[in-house]
């Protein structure tokens, strides 16, 4: 089955990241470069995203598309990155993402 | 009877299908067949064999239909045994994190155990549609999201355990907690049960179940004595205790015993462990409220929360003096606003130390916050009397 990872960053994990020095902070990516290497075998591709600032949201209805700056939804919480992984099911989703060292909110969906 | 046969059907055609939803499906159909057939022509010798026969003939059906009739008929065989673990690999597929907790509750209640959707809605006083788009979202999410169908591993058991065992107390909760109905409405307490019982016996090694099976069992030994003539609520210091079953609180104490000779304690086995300190107690005087405190402090070492913390200070009142037990409430203000026993406490608790006044506007703050009608009539009754 393959899924996709969403990975969400909150406003406290930003501020925890800022706050970082950075020899802290080189270790943080560091686990998270582990993680990936760890999993290779599973993951198909993914990428991780510029900030909420640098989003566009187009609104499509019957007149012209409404452009306006920032995600599509406003929030603490704002997808960061993403990954598609291929595993037996739902439970080897899960057992990768218990051991995510990143950001604190993953969201598994399958794909279609 | 519906329950033990349904559950392993269930778990066969599982085996036979290979598809959750399918295996559901024809367990349902084999149900409702028999409740319609078993009332008029009496319940048969085997009725294991009967639901088989009827699921086996609709499985024919679907097969012949979905084209695939002679691989898949050839599996479908004859005498149902399935292994113990292929009805905890369903337990704990009904259970999953990634459902809703609704839908845990009622897919168990489905697929487990064997009731009707109709029987389902009746117990839980939704409408029968409710409960069928839940199950129908459950099992579609079920095959979409790949839950696969298989008991945890060692390192996944403790979480996943906890999931199940939840499900089986909000059943247990939900029956006890409705008010005595009619004589032919679902016992939910006997369906929670009958859960806890058949997952010690598939997980013997499991101390927390034997806990939760204890707990429930010191529950339902007392269940008589709950309710007086008129369906009112009797508070537990003014229970009949002749009317306990001795001998079935005396097994729940022996099963909850034996377990913790593990060590290994747990929520389920400390709440046990202080249902049984009410349970052993011959007369309300007698009651052993410092062990009961100790035990509180246990629980709120392991699982702290609020309402524990809350149920802690009234058996300080008992320990302690009414006085530490409010100052025990008011150091919980604020946590616990909007829950009606926060505010009944209080209010026996000020009554204790004589400000009347405010003990009636802690009841009736109380009153407002409950819908259940037996809590309802024990708050009006002290509004009426003091």
């Amino acid at each position: 089955m393959k899924y996709v990872l969403l990975f969400v960053e909150t406003e406290e994990f930003d501020r925890d990241l800022e706050a970082m020095g950075p020899d802290e902070r080189d270790r943080a990516y560091q686990r998270v470069y582990q993680w990936m290497a760890t999993h290779a075998d599973k993951i198909r591709g993914g990428n991780k995203l510029q900030p909420a600032e640098t989003a566009t949201t187009v609104r499509l209805g019957p007149g012209e598309p409404v452009i306006t700056d920032g995600p599509f939804v406003e929030g603490k919480e704002v997808v960061s990155g993403y990954t598609e992984i291929e595993v037996a099911d739902l439970d080897e989703a899960l057992r990768m993402v218990k051991t995510w060292p990143g950001c604190p909110l993953v969201e598994i969906r399958p794909l279609v | 009877m519906v329950r033990e046969h349904a559950g392993q059907l269930a778990a066969a055609l599982m085996r036979v299908t290979g598809d959750f939803a399918t295996a559901e499906d024809l367990v349902q159909d084999a149900v409702l067949a028999a409740l319609q057939n078993w009332p008029a022509d009496g319940i048969p010798q085997r009725p294991e064999a009967w639901l088989f026969t009827v699921a086996r003939r609709r499985a024919v059906d679907r097969f012949r239909r979905a084209g695939n009739y002679r691989a898949k008929l050839g599996q479908v065989q004859w005498p149902v045994q399935p292994a113990g673990d292929e009805r905890l690999r369903l337990i704990f597929t009904c259970c999953h994190p990634a459902l809703p907790r609704p839908a845990q509750v009622a897919l168990t209640l489905r697929v487990v155990c064997g009731l009707t959707t109709a029987q389902i809605a009746r117990a839980f006083l939704v409408p029968e549609t409710t409960i069928a788009q839940r199950i129908t979202r459950a099992k579609r999410k079920i095959t979409d999201a790949g839950i696969p169908y298989r008991v945890p591993d060692a390192d996944e058991l403790a979480g996943r355990l906890a999931e199940v065992l939840t499900v089986i107390y909000l059943l247990f909760n939900e029956g006890y907690l409705a008010t005595a109905g009619p004589p032919q409405s679902r016992d939910l307490t006997d369906d929670a049960e009958w859960l806890a019982s058949l997952l010690h016996q598939l997980m013997p090694a499991e101390p927390e179940v034997a806990g939760l099976l204890a707990l429930i069992r010191l529950h339902r030994a007392r269940a008589g004595a709950r309710f007086g003539a008129g369906h009112e609520l009797v508070l537990l210091r003014d229970q009949d205790r002749s009317l306990w079953d001795r001998p079935a609180i005396a097994d729940a104490v022996r099963l909850l015993t034996k377990a913790a000779r593990q060590q290994r304690p747990g929520p389920y086995q400390l709440q046990a462990a202080i249902v049984a300190c009410h349970a052993e107690a011959g007369h309300w005087e007698d009651t052993d409220w410092e062990q009961i405190v100790l035990l509180y402090d246990m629980l709120l070492h392991l699982a702290p929360s609020p309402v524990t913390r809350l149920h802690r200070a009234i058996a300080v009142r008992y320990t302690a003096g009414a006085q530490a037990a409010m100052t025990e409430l008011d150091e919980l203000a604020g946590t616990l606003p909007e829950y009606y026993l926060y505010h009944a406490t209080r209010a026996e608790l000020l009554r204790e130390l004589g400000d009347t006044d405010q003990a009636r506007a802690a009841d009736r703050r109380a009153l407002e916050l409950t819908a259940n009608p037996a809590e309802q009539a024990v708050l009006r009754q002290r509004l009426n009397w003091t």
